[in-house]
This record gives structure tokens, C-alpha cells and sequence, in this order.
């Protein structure tokens, strides 16, 4: 994903044209931006400032407040690996060593073929069915080492096919 | 159904449940709906697959459910080799003989023992099924409320006891009053869906499998103080419940359940979802607030309260995901009839969510005035791993380790408060034996570091020390005077931060030390010591 080709800059402008008018447009608008580029350039930041009347500091203060946006472009993949409590519960420590050693990188880190993008997050809600992950929008629950290096064949396996 | 008047009943499509809620997905739903479908064309069998939220039971999960004459039989866990064989047992006539049959599920113990009000319906009905959900007692409360008009609601809300579900449990109705009685041109309705509490599943269950329970109960907030306008903040990790949530608001605006008029009277309502975007304090009632207007979201001083100056300066109701879901049920039968359920000033009942290393783990909806052991034992079963249960986590991540001298206290807010522990959300989250406690402490103020807004010293600065005092512990430096001084720490947290991020992260830090002191000394053989 190229961070300011022209195309971008209209879906930017787009999103912000469609969201502005709401109460609160500001979250709306990001989460609009990160849906489609899967990050939020920093060339949108003085667009979104200025046709909300706000400040750059502001708009910036804003994205690294939020612990989902992203100010970079991330992978084809992003997989969150719960580190709460009920995750600790059933075993996440070790998993999430194993993870982070079977990818390759550590936390808000992407993969260099761009695969895959590794975040932690706090609770998905799946504590009954613990440790959880989540790739992109789907949610998998007892995990176990063996169960992820399957589904990361699969994700491979699939990321082959499309390019 | 669709079938021809024509055909006789044994023709009739056989209806087949596959749970489409996330932690049933997570387990491989999905596949088994495909499966099942694809063997049902097999083996010609006339099957109506219905996609119907989780009845809470995460254990059994994916549980399949069949219609049967007698009502509905559950089979489960399901794996996908599992399905050729439920078919040849004959799964779709109600066979008891295979391994997975569980009998008629609402005779599952687990299920059968539990007093569903606020969950009457989840995993029952299909979700976004106004059908469904008009035909299981939706919206008589709604059409009760547009009856009795705003004051008369209040008071039912009032009289029913019901506090708040989102963990400081303050009396619903007394908020409600409080933006009745603030004059103002618009006010709002703001649904906390952030559900940032680790261990706790109960509001997501809620959107996934009932989403109308809790439209409705929105509505009704709206008519009793006169606020046409509402907010679900959802969080972002919720991406299943933000779906089910807009398609079901989709339908009731195409039912005249919101939008103008509702139900040809003067009232008007609109209901909109915004995702937050992964900050825990976003729960925090006046950071949402901050959050939805578009800003970082800070801790907001109070007073002034939002039920007086909220969203946008305007009295505003902050209420719970359970909360307000419940608010129907309260109409519907009366307050009476839920304030009888309960003990003490814990009036009604709570969602109780069995998570961490449990056997049975799921959501167990109960009067308050259980016991945690009975939780524990007869609907956990213990651990997964066998192994003896250590310590319980209770109300998310600020809340208390309790060990086993305290399980017998009755799960009641004011009794847990006298432990020092809280009831919060109603989230469990169980740890065997093997759990070094010095870590989960650590683990306490790393997530503070991780989670603090910033705004205020003790909990911004105090936590990151904290984190260093505990590894100047582990590593066995001056152990005597760095508890000291952690104790010291925690007691400014405590006494000095501006909400309860900052001053409830002591509960878990320092229930872990002072239940679980062996794990705090050099010989504790997990950390290795010195
Ligand atoms: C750090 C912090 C996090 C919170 N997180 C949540 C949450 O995720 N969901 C929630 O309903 N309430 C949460 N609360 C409580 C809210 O501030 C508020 O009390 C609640 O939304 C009021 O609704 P209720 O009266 O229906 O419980 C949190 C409070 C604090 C201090
Ligand atoms: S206690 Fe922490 S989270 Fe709460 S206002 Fe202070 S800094 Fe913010
Ligand atoms: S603690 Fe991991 S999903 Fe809730």
C-alpha cells in the first residue's frame, strides 16, 4: 500500500466528505480510513484537520491515543494475540513466544513479504474458550501452538494464490 | 416457515440450530453449518438450517440443536468429523444414541438451574429475527412504556432495584430521574457496549444473540427522559457484534421500532453504533464521552455528572449493555417481579461469566447470593487442566484474587466490598495452581501503564513504578522494604487517583500479595527466586 498516491488522497477526501456532518465525526472518519488502507497515511492527517476545523496536533493527538490506529501499513494479515487475564489463564504467555518465534517478529511488527502483522490485545470477549486470537475480523479460540502453525499455513497457502 | 400447506408434517424441513455467535464461530461453527448442509443434501434429508445466537453454554460449543416433538435436543461439542456419523445415528429425528447427545437442552443442568431474565432469549431465537423476537414477549415493555409515560417508567425502574451492570452499580433508576428532571432541548442515550473487562462476555452475548433486547431497552430509556437520539459504543474488538447490532437496527427502523413515530405515537427515536478504537478507560463513563465526541479519551472531572452535562454539554444516560437490555423484562412483568429475585441492595439477577481455566465456562445467569463455590464446582466443574483451583479473579482486570477461604462469600455488592474484592460485571476468571501471582501483580500495573489516559500523576507515573518495584521483588533486592514501599504505592493510587483505573489497580496487586505472600519471596520456585 503506497502512502500518497492520488487515489488515496480521493478515498481520504471521500470518506471525510461522506462522515463530516455527523456529531463526532472524528473516530467515524478514522475508522473509515483504516478500513480501507488498512492504516491512516500521514498526509490525511492535515485534511481530516482542516475540513474539521481542527487543529494537526489535535488529529494527531487522536490516532496515537487509540491503541487500533495505525499510522503505518500493516499486512495482509493482522493477528491480535490476547494478553489478558483469561488468555494468561489457559496458557497465552507461552503462545504468544511461540507466535512471535514462528513469525518472526514481535509486537507491532509486519512481516517483511508483508504477510502478517502481530499486535496484542487486551480481552476479545472469548475468555470461556481461551487462549484466543484474532485474524483480521475472525476470532479463534482454544489455541493451541499446533492449531496456529496450521492456520498460518492456510493464511500462507491463500496469500500464494491471490498474488 | 415456508413449506407448502400441501405436504404432510413428515415432510416439513427438520429445523437444525448452528450457533452464529463469536465464541461458537471461534470454535469452528462455521464449518459445521457448511458440513451439515452439505450432508444433509447427501443423504436427502428436508433440513431448515437456522443460524441462532449462543445459548452461553461455551463449553459445548458449537452445540447443534435439533427440533424434535418433545422440543429442542442438543448434541455438542461438535468437531466435523463428528457430523457423518450424527447422521447416520440419526441426529435429526432426536437419536439419543450418540456420544454427543445431551438431551433436550433446556434440561442441560448448567441451563435448567439458571434464572434467565435479562438472557430469557439469548440462543433461543434467531438474532436479527424480529419474528423471533416479537413472538418471545418482544416489545411489550416498549409498548407498556409509551402507555405509562416517562415519570411512571422511572419509577418502575426505580422500585425494581436494578443498579448498574457495568461494574459500579449504581441504581439505574436514579440516573434516569436525574435527566428527567434536567430541562434541556436534546438529551441523549449512550450505551457503554466496551466491555473492556477481561473475563466478561455477557454484553457481547447480548448484542450477538438478542440485539433487539437491548434496542428496546434503549427506546424505553429515551421515552422516560425524552431523548430522541442514542449511541452504542461499541468497541472495536467486537466485529460480530457491530455487524448483528447494525443489521438488527437496519430491521426495527424497517419495523418502525426506531426512526420517527414509533409505533404510530409522538415519539421518535434514532439509534446509531460508533466503534471505539481499543482504549480500555474508553469504559470509563466521561472518557466514552470524550471518546464519542470525537476526542482522546481523558478522564472528564466530576461533577458535573453526565446525567447532567454529557454528551455534548446535554444530560445524558450512560447506561451498561445489561443495564439497559434488562429494562424491558422490568416493564414487561413488573418491578416487583425482579426486585424478588436477589438478596440485600443487590436486587434482580446477574450475568455471571465463567472464563480462564474452567471446565464448563459460560455465562450462568443467577439471583445474586451465590456463593463463588457453587459457581466454581457445580457449573464450572473446576479446571480444564484438572489441576486445583488457586485463585479467582472477580469483576475484570482492577478486580480482587480471592483464594479459597473467601469463595463462600455470597455474590452480593455490599458483601464483597467487605472482602475487599468487588462483584463488578460478574466476570470469573479461575487459575490453577500452577499461577505465580508476583506475575499476575505485575501484570496489574503493566496493564495500567498500557491503559492509563494520563491524566493524572499516581496512576500514570505509579503504575510504571510499580512495575519496577515488583521486578526489584522478583529479583529478590530488598524484598522486605520494596513490599513496603509497594504497599506505600498503592496506598497513593488508591487515595489519590482521579478514577478507578488508577485506584482500583491496587485490588488486584495487593490481594495478590497479601492472599498469596509465598509467591512474593525469594524460595517461590516459579520465578526461580535467588
Ligand atoms: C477504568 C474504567 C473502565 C470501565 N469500563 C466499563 C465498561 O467497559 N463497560 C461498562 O459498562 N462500564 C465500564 N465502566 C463503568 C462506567 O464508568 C459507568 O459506571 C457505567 O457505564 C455506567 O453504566 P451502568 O450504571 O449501567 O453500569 C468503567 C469504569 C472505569 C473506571
Ligand atoms: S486514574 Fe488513570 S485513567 Fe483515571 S484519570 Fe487518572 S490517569 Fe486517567
Ligand atoms: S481474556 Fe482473552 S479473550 Fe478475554
Amino acid at each position: 500500500m503506497q502512502g500518497n498516491s492520488s487515489w488515496d488522497r480521493q478515498l481520504v477526501e471521500k470518506s471525510i466528505d461522506s462522515l463530516q456532518d455527523k456529531p463526532g465525526a472524528l473516530l467515524p472518519i478514522l475508522h473509515s480510513i483504516q478500513d480501507q488502507l488498512g492504516y491512516i497515511p500521514s498526509d490525511a492527517v492535515p485534511l481530516i484537520a482542516d475540513k474539521l476545523n481542527l487543529s494537526r496536533a489535535d488529529v494527531h493527538g487522536v490516532i496515537s491515543f487509540y491503541h487500533h490506529f495505525r499510522s503505518k501499513p500493516c499486512g495482509e494479515y493482522v493477528i491480535q494475540v490476547c494478553r489478558a487475564e483469561a488468555c494468561q489463564a489457559m496458557g497465552s504467555r507461552q503462545l504468544e513466544q511461540t507466535i512471535k518465534q514462528t513469525l518472526g517478529i514481535d509486537y507491532h511488527q509486519t512481516t517483511l513479504d508483508g504477510s502478517f502483522t502481530l499486535e496484542p490485545v487486551y480481552c476479545l470477549g472469548n475468555c470461556a474458550c481461551s487462549p484466543s486470537i484474532r485474524v483480521n475480523d475472525d476470532i479463534h479460540g482454544r489455541m493451541t501452538t499446533s492449531k496456529f502453525n496450521q492456520l498460518v499455513d492456510k493464511m500462507q497457502t491463500v496469500a500464494v494464490e491471490v498474488q | 416457515m415456508t413449506h407448502s400447506p400441501l405436504k404432510t408434517v413428515a415432510e416439513q424441513a427438520i429445523r437444525v440450530y448452528v450457533p452464529c455467535d463469536s465464541a461458537a464461530l471461534s470454535v469452528g461453527a462455521d464449518q459445521i453449518a457448511t458440513t451439515i448442509k452439505a450432508l444433509a443434501a447427501e443423504y436427502q434429508a428436508n433440513i431448515q438450517l437456522v443460524r441462532n445466537g449462543s445459548r452461553g453454554l461455551f463449553w459445548l460449543e458449537p452445540l447443534v440443536e435439533v427440533e424434535t416433538a418433545d422440543g429442542r435436543v442438543a448434541y455438542g461439542p461438535v468437531q466435523p468429523e463428528d457430523i457423518t456419523s450424527l447422521f447416520e445415528c440419526d441426529f435429526l429425528s432426536g437419536d439419543p444414541q450418540h456420544p454427543l447427545y445431551l438431551g433436550l437442552t433446556e434440561k442441560i443442568p448448567y441451563l435448567a438451574k439458571q434464572q434467565r431474565l435479562t438472557f430469557q432469549r439469548a440462543g433461543i431465537i434467531e438474532p436479527a429475527s424480529i419474528e423471533d423476537y416479537t413472538a418471545y414477549q418482544g416489545f411489550i415493555g416498549l409498548k407498556k412504556a409509551l402507555a405509562v409515560g416517562p415519570q411512571a417508567i422511572v419509577d418502575e425502574v426505580k422500585q425494581s432495584g436494578l443498579r448498574g451492570r457495568g461494574g459500579a452499580a449504581f441504581p439505574t433508576g436514579i440516573k434516569w430521574q436525574t435527566v428527567l428532571d434536567t430541562p434541556a432541548k436534546q438529551k441523549y442515550i449512550v450505551c457503554n457496549a466496551d466491555e473492556g473487562d477481561s473475563g466478561s462476555f455477557a454484553d457481547r452475548l447480548v448484542m450477538e444473540a438478542d440485539p433487539f433486547s437491548l434496542i428496546e431497552g434503549m427506546t424505553i430509556a429515551g421515552i422516560a427522559v425524552g431523548a430522541n437520539q442514542g449511541y452504542i459504543y461499541l468497541r472495536s474488538e467486537y466485529p460480530h457484534a457491530h455487524q448483528m447490532l447494525n443489521k438488527a437496527i437496519a430491521v426495527a427502523y424497517q419495523h418502525g421500532y426506531l426512526g420517527n413515530h414509533i409505533l404510530g405515537s409522538d415519539f421518535s427515536f434514532d439509534l446509531e453504533v460508533r466503534l471505539g478504537a481499543g482504549a480500555y478507560i474508553c469504559g470509563e463513563e466521561t472518557s466514552l464521552l470524550e471518546s464519542l465526541e470525537g476526542k482522546r479519551g481523558l478522564v472528564r472531572a466530576k461533577p458535573p455528572i453526565p446525567a447532567i452535562e454529557g454528551l455534548f454539554g446535554q444530560p445524558t444516560i450512560v447506561n451498561n449493555v445489561l443495564s439497559l437490555a434488562t429494562v424491558p423484562i422490568i416493564l414487561e412483568k413488573g418491578a416487583a417481579y425482579y426486585e424478588h429475585f436477589g438478596m440485600g441492595r443487590s436486587r434482580g439477577t446477574l450475568a455471571f461469566q465463567l472464563a480462564g481455566n474452567i471446565k464448563q465456562g459460560g455465562l450462568v445467569e443467577l439471583a445474586f447470593g451465590i456463593s463463588l463455590r457453587e459457581l466454581l464446582e457445580e457449573y464450572g466443574a473446576g479446571t480444564l487442566t484438572g489441576r486445583p483451583i488457586k485463585a479467582v479473579q472477580v469483576g475484570g482486570p482492577l478486580g480482587a484474587y480471592l483464594p479459597e477461604h473467601q469463595w463462600d462469600t455470597p455474590l452480593d455488592y455490599e458483601a464483597f466490598m467487605q472482602i475487599d474484592a468487588m462483584v463488578g460485571h460478574g466476570g470469573i476468571v479461575v487459575f490453577d495452581d500452577k499461577v505465580d501471582m508476583l506475575e499476575q501483580a505485575r501484570f496489574a500495573m503493566e496493564f495500567c501503564v498500557e491503559e492509563s489516559c494520563g491524566k493524572c500523576t499516581p496512576c500514570r507515573i505509579g503504575s510504571t513504578r510499580g512495575v519496577e518495584v515488583i521486578d526489584k521483588i522478583r529479583a529478590g533486592d530488598n524484598i522486605q522494604a520494596n513490599t513496603v514501599l509497594l504497599t506505600d504505592l498503592c496506598d497513593t493510587m488508591t487515595h489519590t487517583s482521579l478514577c478507578a483505573m488508577g485506584g482500583m489497580t491496587p485490588y488486584p496487586v495487593m490481594s495478590a500479595l497479601n492472599h498469596f505472600p509465598e509467591d512474593f519471596q525469594p524460595t517461590n520456585p516459579k520465578t526461580g527466586g535467588c
